[in-house]
């Protein structure tokens, strides 16, 4: 689970973490106000609002902007709150700026990075830091991934203050400012492992010029299995960030994401799924989404797999590719014989059952009258479906 | 011979008593294993499965009473990580987690505590292992699968079916057929079964499953290179799969540039691994690999 800027900063400070603060509003109407708040609270006299989405470069698609004055900073808001901000992680449709951050400006005297997450080939969490501050970190890491210094985290024992004090020095930081870090990365280690971060990133963690280390920004993602240990976490998520059909899919307990091609798909199990819209491309088709109906696919998950495939106006046909293991085919095909029936399907619908009564299935799909087109293997279900889009 | 598992291997079952561990225990029990005792905390002394299976309160009275080496765990998430420790702290030898949805954090500090222990880790969030003809551990439908000499390694649980299917339309049976999961934190590596399966005299090729996300198939490609005699068909699921977004598994996401299946596949060709392009085309590669 993704959360915004000024959430991940309310977390920082709850830990005791020098952050860039502010105040985020929603209404246009609230824009003055919080203006006069941070500059009364923070004694703030220059501004940066800053579009609170879940996407990155926000800062290159013109969500976030410097403000000299208070003037300044409400036409800034005026622009940024209701924009479609389009950056290299929206898509070209970009996302509607809902909210925006009115932060107190800082004087910057260096810019570094750090981050937290779980090194997989290891089974360690990694601290990183780099001194390539407010840089797409993927790019350091391709042109110079010396600048990328990292202590693995030993599971159990957190981050020691040795490893600390190593991460301090590779920034290049002594006396006061290397004594903020320690404390500031021990820190940062304990929100993430306690709150069951997936991620924890500050870009720019920033040295001011009174010498003060403070996270300018904070990006933070959650592992979605600890969810139910962390409740006020929970609650902080956003579905106005989320595509509307996922988050539907979601209350049926169906695993779905939206892609651009027109060959819908319905298939149990994740890997299986991943497969079918490889196999769709590699015999000239495009895939309108990724969809696992899970283990426990019946009557009902059917049908509700089917709606939510056919909400997006691109798709022209449908695969339904089951491999029935534990889940019986012909529980299956009655769910997709009644779910066609139901839902007054225009679009041609292509049908590749296997394994436990796969038989029965197929006798069933046959007589039903609804208009199926069969499919013995997975390959000639791919071309039957492309065949099928093209008409 | 095969690996992991065999006809005696004797199981136990961590959660015989909730649905899903007694529907599949039914299964295993169905399909010929072993299942000599089931664990659940605080029903020690009932029975399980019509009588036929004798609960105890914990694995090291079960492994103490049955001499128990394999164990199978359907212990639902908020307690599953307790549970693996808890039979590697009993000492039994193989560890199979079912499970899906525990938190990452405590399968990093498990996978690290049962390091330390003898046992062997497979799962969480994995269909378990199959030994056709001899054992059950796990949920993978037993008839799909026949004997034979095809070493099966895979992420995936559906997709391994689909695989199994296509050798056995080819006429190859299967040796073991071992599902790993898709967890960003797993027990056996595709490496550690790669080795396994180079050892064992009942296997003459392997299929290795993997999917986009982590370096897991990078590190198998590169062992093979040098370590492995038998013939490797590989197979990358999500070719199609956009950066960034979870593809259904916790571990199946592109974050990094070597993480996507065209990277993969890439490097496990430059590996000397016979690389598959299509997934319909798994069990025909490998029927051919073996004639040449």
């Amino acid at each position: 689970m993704k959360i915004h800027e000024f959430q991940a900063k309310a977390l920082l400070k709850g830990y005791g973490i020098p952050i860039q603060d502010g105040v985020t509003i929603e209404d246009v109407e609230q824009a003055e106000a919080a203006v006069d708040q941070v500059s009364k609270e923070l004694g703030a006299d220059q501004y940066i609002i800053k579009a609170q989405v879940h996407a990155g470069g926000r800062g290159k698609g013109g969500g976030v902007k410097f403000s000299s004055d208070r003037a300044s900073a409400l036409e800034n808001i005026r622009k940024i709150l209701g924009m479609t901000l389009i950056t290299h992680q929206t898509g070209a449709e970009g996302r509607l700026v809902k909210k925006v951050m009115v932060a107190e400006a800082l004087d910057i005297k260096q810019e570094f990075y750090a981050a937290i997450t779980l090194d997989r080939a290891k089974g360690m969490d990694t601290f990183m830091v780099s001194s390539e501050g407010g840089m797409e970190i993927e790019e350091v890491a391709k042109t110079s991934p010396e600048k990328i210094v990292k202590e693995a985290i030993v599971p159990g024992f957190g981050l020691r203050s040795f490893q600390a004090r190593n991460l301090a020095a590779a920034l290049g930081l002594e006396g006061n400012a290397a004594k903020q870090a320690v404390g500031m990365f021990q820190k940062l280690y304990k929100l993430y492992r306690e709150l069951d971060c997936s991620i924890v990133e500050i870009n720019p963690l920033i040295v001011t010029k009174q010498g003060n280390l403070v996270a300018l920004d904070a990006k933070i993602n959650f592992d979605d299995n600890a969810l139910y240990l962390h409740s006020e976490v929970a609650e902080m998520r956003d579905l106005d960030e989320e595509d509307p059909s996922e988050v539907e899919a979601g209350k049926y307990n169906l695993n779905y994401i939206k892609l651009d091609g027109n060959v819908g798909c319905m298939v149990n199990g994740a890997g299986l799924a991943m497969s079918t819209m490889d196999i769709i491309k590699q015999v000239g088709g495009s895939p309108a989404n990724f969809l696992d109906v899970g283990g426990g696919a019946n009557v009902e998950t059917v049908k509700n797999g089917f709606r939510i495939i056919l909400s997006d106006e691109n798709v022209k046909a449908v695969l339904i590719n089951i491999f029935g293991g534990i889940v019986r085919c012909d529980r299956i095909a009655n769910g997709i014989i009644e779910a066609v029936k139901e839902l007054d399907l225009n679009v041609p619908v292509v049908v590749r059952l296997a394994g436990t009564n796969a038989d029965v299935a197929k006798e069933l799909l046959a007589n039903s009258g609804v208009a199926i087109i069969s499919a013995d293997s997975f390959e000639d279900a791919a071309n039957k479906v492309v065949a099928a889009v093209k008409g | 011979m095969a690996i992991l598992v065999d006809k005696n291997s004797k199981i136990i079952v961590q959660g015989i008593t909730g649905s899903e561990g007694s529907f599949h225990a039914a299964q295993c029990l169905e399909y010929g294993d072993n299942v000599v005792g089931g664990v659940t905390p605080g029903k020690g002394g009932q029975t399980a499965l019509d009588g036929k299976v004798p609960v105890f309160n914990s694995c090291a009275e079960a492994r103490a009473e049955t001499g128990a080496n394999v164990s199978l765990i359907f212990v639902p998430p908020p307690f599953a990580a307790d549970a693996i420790m808890e039979a590697a702290a009993a000492g039994i030898e193989l560890i199979v987690c079912i499970t899906e949805g525990i938190p990452i954090a405590q399968m990093v500090e498990v996978k690290a505590y049962v390091e330390t222990t003898g046992s062997r880790f497979i799962g969480p969030n994995c269909p378990g292992i199959l030994t056709p003809d001899e054992a059950k551990v796990g949920i993978m439908p037993g008839f799909i699968a026949q004997k034979g000499s095809v070493g099966v390694i895979s992420k995936s649980g559906t997709l391994t079916y689909e695989a199994v299917h296509q050798l056995c339309s080819e006429g190859l049976g299967q040796s073991t057929c071992i599902g790993i999961g898709g967890d960003p934190i797993i027990g056996a590596t595709m490496r550690e079964l790669l080795e396994m399966f180079e050892a064992d005299p009942a296997t003459d090729a392997i299929v290795m499953i993997g999917e986009i996300g982590g370096s897991m198939e990078i590190e198998a490609a590169h062992y093979a290179k040098d370590n492995v005699s038998k013939p490797v068909i590989g197979f990358i699921a999500g070719q199609t799969a956009p950066p960034g977004r979870r593809m259904g598994h916790a571990g199946a996401i592109v974050s990094g540039a070597d993480e996507s299946a065209a990277a993969k596949k890439k490097l496990m060709a430059e590996c000397g691994l016979i690389v598959v392009e299509s997934p319909a085309d798994i069990g025909r590669t490998v029927k051919s690999t073996l004639n040449k």
